[in-house]
């Protein structure tokens, strides 16, 4: 070690916190004490008062003594929500709604804003401003590209009415050849 | 006052919110005077992490005055400038006792594997983070440490995440001397972590990333090797051939869920969430590490599926020696690191943005715009 500190003496503090004997190669789990054997036993902390709806994981017996009031559940994303801590951490049944809520909250925040007359500035919240500032050419390429595929998708929607139409003319030819057999 | 407001994946903006409220007894409110955007963050910006509801703020590295203290906290006084740990812990809970600070069992009720975090998500807690002017810190008493007199705000609020998690996954990865240490991303976390590996004695560190910028930051701040993965045919084909064929000694995973590089992983992990994100820097990690080497995870994974649940093993510190960094524990030393000159945090704040541009701070962070390295908000009442 001593020789590899004068190959490094450029760099400040190297080897400062060298420990030998810290190789995790090996089990090891420092302060392992007897009360850890104890279970979930230890002098909680003073409890918060719970005032607003919290979901608690179903792998634990309770609510933590402190926590986040943030955003209570509620509406649909909310019931969502409410399902999801029926189950574990261990199963999809807990994350994937959760997810789904997540979008679904984010459709009720919208109509939340509007509710209070507030038309939320996308362009803004989306802080374009700075990509416009630094990456102009890429930020008009994004949008360039959105509207190629919202044009496509429209193409697409209207040549499907027009197959539509086809098809109803064809059905119109076909009436006419029953017609037709019908008067032969 | 004003806060960061999330209102959906990359959305967010600042609005009016009412003030925080003292609302246990070991509670203080504080009054921001400077936080930061995490790359962690951007998970939760980017909609990835579950339980993430629109209207909570973000926030989990800030500083700020001590204005309100509850009625049982000791250890603080109103005016006291402090820096604020990301984990919210109890310290007596059996995990605190083992100095398992990112393991509190006493801060989060929605989740048994990961503990309480500031503005991190329902998933760790329901808490509301510090990219506000004001907000609530619990358990006061146990992880909130004073400022020492002389260190500059913009070094104390590195010390609340970056340097901490940087620093713990060197130690973590058990660095022996001479070692080769490879880190995958160098935005700040993993900068640090190629810092850090020398303070344990490293040989050869090496940072891998794919963003220009940021390789030439982390050549510059932690005097190492640094390559682009996107100049190879196969990072792991790479390692193995610069190491004389067996792989380094220790590999550090400092990117987690939002890694680019692999097609297949961006599509199923990132853009459908079918798995718990992109495990493509987990898969090079453990490929290119030697045989009987070692990996040391801070990457955030989230929760959901995967073929194993690598955002828990990450959350509750299971010996394949990965965790959150249990900041309290560290401080003492990295403290002393900062005022000795041997790490210079604020060095890697590129950007200080006021807090009513959260928006385009989200943005430029995230779309690694104009060199970003790292963001600091200032909320305005920290201006005057």
């Amino acid at each position: 070690m001593e020789n590899l500190r004068k190959d490094f003496s450029h760099i400040k503090g190297w080897g400062i916190d060298a420990d030998p004997q810290n190789d995790p190669t090996y089990p090891m789990k420092p302060h392992r004490t007897d009360a850890e054997q104890s279970g979930y036993s230890w002098e909680r902390p003073t409890l918060q008062p719970v005032d607003v709806e919290i979901l608690h994981s179903i792998e634990r017996p309770n609510i933590s003594a402190v926590f986040g009031t943030a955003s209570p559940p509620s509406g649909l994303s909310g019931m969502i929500r409410r399902f999801a801590f029926r189950y574990s951490e261990n199963s999809y049944l807990h994350w994937l709604p959760l997810i789904l809520a997540d979008r679904v909250n984010v459709v009720e925040g919208v109509i939340d804003d509007f509710k209070n007359g507030h038309v939320p500035n996308i362009f803004a919240e989306k802080g374009y401003k700075a990509e416009w500032k630094h990456d102009k050419i890429g930020l008009i390429t994004k949008f360039a590209v959105a509207a190629a595929v919202v044009a496509g998708v429209v193409i697409l929607l209207s040549n499907k009415d027009e197959d539509d139409d086809d098809y109803d003319q064809l059905n119109a030819y076909d009436d006419l050849d029953r017609y037709d057999a019908y008067d032969s | 006052m004003l806060a960061m407001d999330y209102r959906g994946p990359k959305r967010v903006r600042v609005t009016q919110k009412p003030m925080p409220e003292i609302k246990h007894p070991e509670d203080a409110i504080v009054r921001v005077t400077r936080s930061c955007i995490c790359g962690s963050d951007l998970h939760l910006y980017n909609g990835n992490v579950p339980d993430t509801r629109v209207g909570t703020t973000f926030g989990h590295e800030f500083v700020g005055v001590v204005e309100e203290v509850g009625s049982e906290v000791t250890k603080l006084k109103v005016g006291d400038h402090v820096l604020v740990p990301f984990n919210i812990a109890c310290g007596r809970c059996h995990f605190c006792k083992q100095g398992l600070f990112g393991n509190c069992h006493e801060s989060n009720p929605m989740a048994t594997a990961v503990g309480g975090i500031f503005g991190y998500s329902h998933t760790a807690g329901g808490f509301h983070g510090g990219q506000a002017e004001y907000v609530r810190v619990p358990y006061a008493n146990v992880s909130p440490t004073v400022i020492p007199e002389g260190m500059d705000i913009e070094d104390a609020v590195m010390l609340t995440d970056v340097v901490p998690t940087g620093y713990q996954a060197a130690e973590m990865a058990g660095i022996q001397p001479g070692d080769t240490v490879v880190v995958f991303g160098a935005g700040p976390v993993g900068i640090m972590a190629a810092k850090c590996a020398w303070l344990f004695g490293a040989g050869r560190v090496i940072s891998i990333d794919h963003v220009e910028y940021r390789l030439e930051f982390v050549r510059n701040y932690a005097q190492c090797e640094a390559y682009n993965f996107r100049d190879m045919e196969d990072p792991v084909v790479f390692i193995k051939k610069t190491t004389d064929w067996m792989g380094a000694d220790v590999v550090i995973d400092a990117v987690g869920a939002e890694a680019a590089g692999n097609t297949m992983q961006t599509i199923t992990g990132r853009k459908t969430l079918l798995q718990a994100g992109s495990a493509t820097a987990l898969h090079w990690a453990i490929n290119s590490v030697k045989k009987g080497g070692i990996v040391s995870i801070v990457g955030v994974y989230g929760p959901t599926d995967n073929l194993v649940p690598i955002g828990n093993v990450l959350n509750k510190g299971l010996t394949i020696r990965a965790n959150q960094a249990s900041v309290k524990r560290l401080l003492p030393r990295l403290i002393e690191h900062v005022q000795n000159g041997i790490i210079n945090p604020k060095a890697l704040i590129t950007h200080r943005i006021p807090l009513e541009e959260v928006a385009d701070g989200y943005r430029l962070f995230s779309a690694k715009l104009d060199n970003c390295i790292k963001p600091v908000l200032i909320p305005p009442s920290a201006r005057m």
